[in-house]
């Protein structure tokens, strides 16, 4: 399983690379266009991204991730989800950033390879920020009321959670 | 504003912490450690998410976007029942969707925008969202990524050997939880939809 990522990566970079040749458009001006538009929604995200940092850094270091993985790995362990990543999940619907940062606390303290790094990076790939996708697109339609947007999504991202959790204990 | 409460319980919390385990000097040089580790880590992230962005504008120029966006498009027009004959509504969301799975995170916002005031323009519940407009945000927020570009630069960053070795991993999750997400929203609408009309 682990080697199909080797082939996918440069499958993917020369098969879209062929299709640019193909449609005949400027290749490389295009990459340089796509490489500057990282640049800069890294430059967006980094003042944010130093603060969760400094912040997660800091919960970390006074042992917060351990206390709470204690008290939680009771209800953790009922419902299959490894406690170290239990933060990442909480805090992936609201700030991805935030997200950004646990995720790389989580690598750094168990190892990017480990069972558990592995949880949190699928969990990382598998979820997204809801509750700014709601914010910004119901907002710009001028949507005031949710319904059952929030349930249904949170129940969504609880669903992306325990995938992620199970499919890397089975296939990981 | 939420973010505002979160670091001040980051900040807190981790302070009344180290009085509980003891580790008050080792949080006061986590402090400064955190602040220069943020900056190593945007650095260490820089190439590989510049590398995904740029082959990903090469794939959206090269008409493969538009191509995923037409496969999409009637299983979307399914799933939203209310715009099955409103092409331009159905056209945004295709490619908000897609933009979302080949990473495009500056294009699929705007794309995303323009889908919701698209929809909203045919919305009969007003300020309310419709049956669509839900399970358009719960595949939007579920969405599966072909490529999780930042998860492989942060695992590249942590050392590890094979930051990819997560791909198939990445696609089976995902696609279950879309999965999942599209048949609890499915039930919650159809209750719903008694309670709005």
């Amino acid at each position: 399983m682990d080697k199909i990522g080797i082939y996918a990566v440069p499958f993917v970079i020369s098969a879209i690379v062929l299709a640019g040749a193909v449609k005949r458009i400027d290749i490389f001006e295009s990459f340089k266009e796509g490489a500057k538009e990282g640049i800069s929604s890294l430059i967006s995200v980094a003042p944010s991204l130093i603060g969760l940092v400094i912040g997660v850094n800091m919960l970390s270091a006074s042992g917060f991730f351990e206390l709470t993985a204690d008290a939680l790995s009771p209800f953790c362990h009922a419902v299959g989800i490894p406690p170290e990543v239990l933060p990442l999940g909480l805090i992936r619907p609201v700030s991805g950033s935030g997200a950004t940062a646990i995720l790389s606390s989580i690598l750094e303290n168990n190892g990017p390879d480990s069972l558990i790094g592995k949880t949190a990076s699928v969990m990382a790939g598998s979820t997204e920020t809801t509750f700014y996708a709601i914010a910004v697109y119901y907002g710009a339609a001028g949507i005031k009321k949710t319904r059952h947007t929030v349930p249904a999504a949170l129940t969504a991202d609880f669903c992306g959670i325990i995938t992620a959790c199970a499919v890397t204990r089975m296939i990981g | 504003m939420l973010l505002s409460y979160i670091w001040v319980l980051m900040i807190v919390g981790s302070v009344i912490c180290s009085f509980i385990t003891g580790r008050s000097a080792i949080l006061a040089a986590a402090i400064t450690e955190g602040a220069d580790k943020s900056i190593s880590l945007l650095f260490s992230m820089a190439g590989v998410m510049c590398l995904w962005t740029g082959i990903m504008k090469i794939a959206d120029k090269s008409g493969i976007s538009a191509g995923i966006a037409g496969i999409l498009s009637p299983v979307l027009s399914k799933l939203m029942p209310d715009y099955a004959k409103d092409s331009s509504a159905l056209k945004a969301v295709s490619a908000n969707i897609t933009a979302n799975m080949l990473g495009l995170g500056n294009a699929a916002t705007p794309l995303g925008i323009k889908a919701m005031k698209e929809m909203q323009k045919h919305n009969r519940l007003g300020d309310k969202p419709n049956n669509s407009m839900i399970m358009f945000v719960v595949i939007n927020t579920a969405s599966v990524q072909i490529i999780p570009a930042s998860t492989a630069a942060l695992r590249k960053a942590a050392g590890s050997t094979d930051p990819y070795s997560i791909l198939p991993l990445v696609w089976i999750s995902s696609a279950l939880a879309l999965l999942a997400g599209i048949i609890v929203t499915a039930a919650l609408n159809r209750n719903g939809g008694v309670q709005n009309g």
